[in-house]
């Protein structure tokens, strides 16, 4: 409902005092979101040269004639070669299993929280948050001392008889899930409690006195009810794991191509800016088409 | 209406008398405590077929609890709950045949009316065009049939309160249960929809125990009410009997307003008797005698103000009259409260029905006479 009236906010009509402090976060987004993205928009048009900024200029004038020149050579290279389309649908395909995964550890923990007495609910939030207080690249590389071959987990294993070899888990499709999950599980729980803890609970009891038992009560009532929650939480997750690059970097196998992690080698290793700023357009668009279509359906059924 | 409410109400007490009162549902020596705090004290109650009961009582009387435990929310700590000749003490909410409206409704936001009415059919697993037409049914009795494709947040206040009935009412259950039923509506609004639910219950025909702080509530819609204070029932009857007959001080100051008077019995004659209080200077004189024993003497006289008359001249006799002041008037439009001053420094209240327009009336400080008839009052044991 919120985001509906905010956008049908018109700033020119709120008092003067109001207008200047709902501008501050657009001023915000305007200079460090939007022109930061024309400008990488703007360098995807360009060629790569051995230069300072290396690529050409999107505006030239010479002799009394603007020329702009729009090379699409960047994204035409990015559809040639079958890396880039597979690092998208990896990075797309883990992503979207880790919120699936981060969903179905998350969404229970989030329900208990929820369900605790007021008392303690505070503090298994900060449980909760605990682990972030300490620097995101330490703690994956705490999962590289637990999962290496020589880790600790490994090493109990084989201590205690189970496996004879070390089981192959770092560097591995499933390392990148744990770290994933790991690192991105309070994006998921926090809106998921946030939903949950407001649910009127005599909903549930209307429920099982109309007859329904615990887990239809649970799938008819409180899971569509918490539907907000799941999305919020799912977009959280989602989309800050497609450009991922330090847990696939860390984590990751050699197989274990992401789009970030092609970002980086195409900046930082080929020095191609261009192609870097198209692979970087390409995913916000990636990621803005179903954001918008889904902004779609849910103001259409807000307005039903 | 107030009149057809009445009458329906003596028509259902003769039906009662026919059928013999039959119980559906009785509550045996039920008590709860929740860790160490008593909410409802060995409560045993009958409820009959058919009639419309009412849990009268302030907050944290307990008649909410009592209300819950027949739910199934909660389960007594000692008794047993019996309906229709089942021990369902033990039965959880969702076997029960015992629906309930809630206070706040508690209508899914997120289905239409017609879903939420659906929701008990369809845990039943009836048949899909066997619920749809209930559906129709219940939506047409609380006059909702042209909303049904809304949302609960798409409606009024009072139009909720519809569909909470209807749901409640859906799966036809042997009792229905009302927690405060008017709570979330304005008064207007209350008095109309009072008289409208008992029309649709009676319609229906289903038993319902309703749970209110609200006395005009329970008086206009129940055929009996008990009136539940710390856990206890105080008294159970009609609302005539508990308006005119309250057992004790309580029951009487809770129902109305009450005007009580601390005295001892000086006389108890079998046809009459006199009461003599510190707080007035004539003895009081009763048209009918109790059976009192030697030992309790001390009584008190409970006068309702709509029962007593205010002059401006000494009434005649030497009994049920006293002297005072006008200390206040509250001018209600239908009538008036004034608050008279006793010469023993008690105020009393006395109700003055505005009959015309303008009219002499006692005003502030006026020296006024306060006089009653021998069975204005109650005598109540202390």
């Amino acid at each position: 409902m919120s985001d509906l009236k905010l956008r049908k906010l018109d700033l020119s009509r709120l008092p003067g005092g109001r207008r200047w402090v709902i501008s501050v976060p657009y001023a915000w987004l305007l200079v460090f979101f939007l022109l930061p993205f024309i400008i990488v928009a703007k360098i995807s048009f360009a060629t790569a040269e051995l230069a300072i900024p290396p690529y050409s200029a999107m505006f030239e004038w010479v002799n009394n004639a603007l020329t702009i020149r729009l090379n699409l050579d960047s994204y035409l290279w990015l559809f040639s070669d079958d890396i880039y389309i597979h690092a998208y649908w990896n990075s797309i395909r883990i992503a979207f299993n880790s919120t699936v995964l981060c969903l179905l550890v998350g969404y229970p923990m989030a329900y208990a929280i929820a369900k605790a007495p007021a008392r303690v609910q505070a503090t298994l939030l900060l449980l909760i948050l605990l682990p972030s207080w300490t620097s995101f690249l330490i703690r994956v590389y705490a999962w590289m001392g637990l999962l290496s071959n020589s880790g600790i987990i490994n090493s109990f294993l084989m201590w205690l008889g189970v496996i004879g070899d070390p089981i192959q888990m770092l560097n591995t499709d499933f390392a990148v899930y744990i770290g994933v999950v790991y690192a991105y599980l309070p994006f998921m729980i926090l809106p998921l409690y946030a939903n949950l803890v407001k649910h009127d609970p005599t909903l549930l009891e209307a429920a099982n006195d109309l007859g329904a038992r615990k887990w239809t009560t649970f799938f008819r009532i409180t899971l569509p009810l918490s539907k907000n929650g799941i999305i919020a939480g799912s977009m959280l997750v989602f989309i800050p794991v497609v450009g991922e690059y330090v847990i696939p970097e860390l984590l990751g196998g050699a197989e274990t191509v992401m789009i970030g992690k092609v970002l980086w080698q195409e900046f930082f290793n080929n020095r191609d800016w261009p192609v870097a700023s198209a692979l970087a357009v390409l995913m916000i668009l990636i990621l803005i088409v179903p954001i918008i279509l889904f902004h779609r359906y849910q103001s259409k059924e807000l307005n039903s | 209406m107030a009149i057809s409410a009445g009458a329906r109400r003596q028509q259902n007490e003769m039906e009662h008398q026919q059928r013999g009162s039959e119980t559906l549902l009785s509550i045996e020596g039920i008590s709860k405590y929740f860790d160490d705090a008593l909410a409802v004290d060995n409560v045993s109650l009958d409820i009959r077929k058919g009639e419309i009961f009412a849990l009268l009582g302030a907050s944290g009387s307990g008649k909410s609890t009592l209300l819950r435990m027949m739910a199934g929310f909660e389960v007594p700590t000692e008794g047993r709950i019996i309906l229709d000749g089942e021990d369902i003490t033990w039965q959880p909410p969702y076997q029960r045949q015992i629906n309930m409206m809630f206070q706040s409704y508690a209508l899914f936001p997120h289905m239409t009316v017609e879903q939420n009415v659906a929701f008990g059919l369809r845990q039943d697993k009836l048949a899909r065009d066997v619920i749809a037409e209930r559906v129709q049914r219940m939506l047409k009795l609380v006059h909702m049939e042209k909303y049904a494709r809304r949302k609960p947040h798409q409606l009024s206040g009072g139009q909720r309160q519809r569909v909470a009935l209807a749901r409640s009412l859906a799966k036809q259950p042997k009792l229905l249960l009302l927690d405060e039923p008017m709570g979330a509506l304005d008064k207007k609004l209350r008095t109309e929809m009072q008289l409208e639910v008992v029309d649709i219950l009676e319609n229906v025909g289903v038993t319902c125990v309703m749970v209110t702080h609200d006395q005009e509530e329970a008086m206009t819609m129940a055929d009996r009410i008990a009136i539940m204070d710390e856990g206890y029932i105080q008294q159970v009857g009609s609302p005539v009997d508990v308006y005119e007959s309250p057992v004790n001080r309580m029951v009487a100051e809770f129902i109305g307003s009450v005007n009580l008077f601390e005295g001892e019995i000086i006389a108890d004659e079998g046809d009459h008797m006199r009461l003599h209080c510190a707080d007035l200077e004539r003895e009081i004189y009763i048209g009918h005698g109790v059976s009192s024993s030697a030992e309790d003497l001390a009584m008190l006289y409970a006068l309702r103000p709509e029962k007593t008359w205010l002059s401006l001249q000494q009434p005649e006799g030497d009994t049920n009259w006293s002297s005072g002041i006008v200390h206040d008037i509250a001018y209600l439009g239908g009538h008036s409260v004034y608050h008279v001053r006793l010469p023993s420094g008690k105020i009393v209240q006395c109700f003055l029905a505005n009959t015309e327009r303008r009219a002499e009336r006692p005003t502030w400080d006026d020296e006024v006479y306060i006089h009653w008839s021998d069975d204005s009052g109650v005598v109540i044991r202390p």
